[in-house]
């Protein structure tokens, strides 16, 4: 029996008066890929922002239900956000530098803590670096803006930003939905590695990508979860007929 | 009567560039006019004496000091106030009514002519709280008139911060305050201090809520007490009771040089500053 990092209890979301998920009931594994998929305006963005509580900035938002990590319910007042935010990583659609440069970008979470000591820093920044891929390509340029960067590596920029906390989660909401298909690659290559020590959630509009890389995949679907299950059972054998129709292309 | 296409746009280029003709001749106008009549006037010796019998003999240095601080106690006033107010309704409000009330009430304050400022500091700087004709109290009458400008364009500054550099500092667990200071803030710098230089111009040419705030005693001040006559002021005495029409034109042609050197510095700076960033 794997261990359940997340989970989620008859959890529902609100914008206002509209339900924008349904009474949730699953468990994230420690250490697997969740790949989630489903149709624009299915929730799944939603949920990520749920996850690290993103959503508390949008006004009208509320919740129903709870969401336990590491058994610690995350809706509960005496909860610290900011450092639950630091514990799950979020890596956004439109890959987003920060108007600094590469080695700021990298360390701008930890610098947040006040760490200051130039040879611990210098390290973070190459070993996150290093792990999301982009070391090779930056070494030489570390104090240039990081938006002069590609797409591709602005994005892996952001994972590295994510891994220099030390998270234990990393929510991905479409990571390669604006890049090209090498930079894709790429990004795919460092989450297989990432997973041995990190639970990752992949949103994906890509049901490929969910194919190629998730341990398992949920399949959302106006606010519902339909199902749930290994991978390659999602995409041979889905238990409901929403889920084959949608990955046969019949909507989404 | 049936205009062709390229007739009409040929008119209105034509029209347009009237215009914009016009904005630029009465700029240059101004220009020449006081730097014919004020450069011929200008020396070391002009910047560097007092000024002597009423205006008419000598320089106008302690005019020159009255103003740089005047105007530096106006935006040392007027900044953090008008850029903690910007931040505040930007970034710790959700627009509604406070806040629209809030922001017409700026409005207002900028439509406020100046000589009414100069009445407002008088009643309650120099009398009520006895601070005279002074520096003092023309900076402050000063730092309040600019505010709404400085609040403005520090708003607009702000919130032309994208949000998702807000969203990210938050999701790398930054508080908010830290996401201001850290992100939202030096992107807004440009902005902001445009916001500062325009101000700066308006403190320096400012004459009537000054001539009630800050006086017109023609000496150097000694103290932030002391009443003191501004460059602006200067100028329109010795232009309006005719005591020296060369020494007016001297001291316009200071300000105006003055005002312009400001701005050239300034946007060098900011230039070297954004490219820095990007």
């Amino acid at each position: 029996m794997k261990e359940a990092a997340i989970q989620v209890r008859n959890f529902s979301h609100y914008y206002g008066n509209n339900r924008s998920l349904k009474d949730l009931n699953f468990d994230v594994y420690r250490h697997e890929i969740l790949g989630i998929i489903g149709p624009a305006r299915s929730g799944k963005s939603t949920f990520l922002a749920c996850l690290n509580r993103l959503n508390d900035l949008i006004p009208g938002s509320r919740v129903e239900g709870q969401i336990l990590v590491d058994g610690q319910d995350i809706y509960r007042p005496d909860v610290d956000v900011v450092a639950l935010r630091r514990k799950i990583g979020m890596v956004f659609a439109t890959p987003v530098p920060l108007p600094l440069s590469v080695y700021e970008n990298v360390v701008y979470g930890v610098r947040l803590l006040g760490k200051n000591n130039v040879k611990e820093v210098d390290f973070l920044v190459e070993d996150s670096l290093e792990k999301a891929g982009l070391w090779d390509e930056v070494k030489g340029r570390l104090q240039t803006s990081a938006l002069k960067l590609s797409g591709g590596q602005q994005q892996r920029l952001c994972i590295a930003r994510i891994l220099a906390l030390k998270p234990e989660y990393i929510l991905l909401d479409e990571p390669t939905s604006g890049l090209d298909p090498i930079s894709t690659m790429k990004i795919e290559d460092s989450l297989r590695t990432l997973k041995k020590d990190y639970t990752i959630i992949l949103v994906t509009n890509n049901t490929k990508q969910a194919a190629r890389i998730a341990d398992r995949t949920a399949f959302f679907l106006m606010g519902e979860l339909v199902e749930i299950n290994e991978t390659p059972i999602i995409f041979t054998r889905p238990a409901d007929k929403r889920t084959e129709d949608y990955l046969v292309g019949k909507f989404g | 009567m049936l205009v062709r296409p390229k007739t009409e746009q040929k008119i209105v280029q034509a029209l347009l560039y009237f215009f914009t003709s016009i904005a630029v001749l009465v700029l240059l106008f101004i220009l020449v006019v006081i730097l014919k009549n004020g450069l011929p006037q200008l020396s070391l010796e002009f910047l560097t004496k007092n000024p002597a019998d009423m205006g008419r003999e000598g320089g106008i240095l302690s005019t020159i000091v009255a103003t740089i601080f005047l105007t530096f106690i106006a935006l040392l006033v007027a900044t953090p106030l008008g850029v903690g107010t910007a931040i505040y309704l930007t970034e710790y409000t959700v627009e509604n009514r406070v806040t629209r009330i809030i922001r017409f009430g700026a409005e207002c304050l900028a439509g406020i002519p100046s000589i009414i400022f100069g009445l407002f500091g008088f009643i309650l700087f120099v009398n009520k709280l006895k601070l005279g004709w002074s520096i003092l109290s023309g900076g402050l009458t000063l730092a309040f008139m600019v505010l709404p400008t400085i609040i403005r364009t520090s708003e607009e500054a702000i919130k032309s911060v994208p949000q998702t550099y807000r969203l990210v500092s938050f999701s790398l667990g930054s508080t908010r305050w830290q996401a201001i200071t850290r992100v939202v803030l030096p992107s807004a710098v440009p902005g902001i201090v445009t916001g500062i230089i325009l101000s700066i111009g308006r403190s320096i040419g400012e004459t009537a809520a000054v001539i009630f705030t800050a006086g017109s005693a023609l000496r150097m001040p000694s103290s932030l007490f002391s009443s003191s006559r501004t460059m602006a002021v200067h100028f329109y005495i010795l232009a309006k009771e005719g005591v020296s029409m060369p020494k007016a034109y001297g001291t316009a042609a200071v300000l105006v040089i003055a005002i312009l050197i400001i701005n050239l510095v300034t946007y060098y700076l900011m230039e070297r500053y954004i490219q820095r960033k990007s």
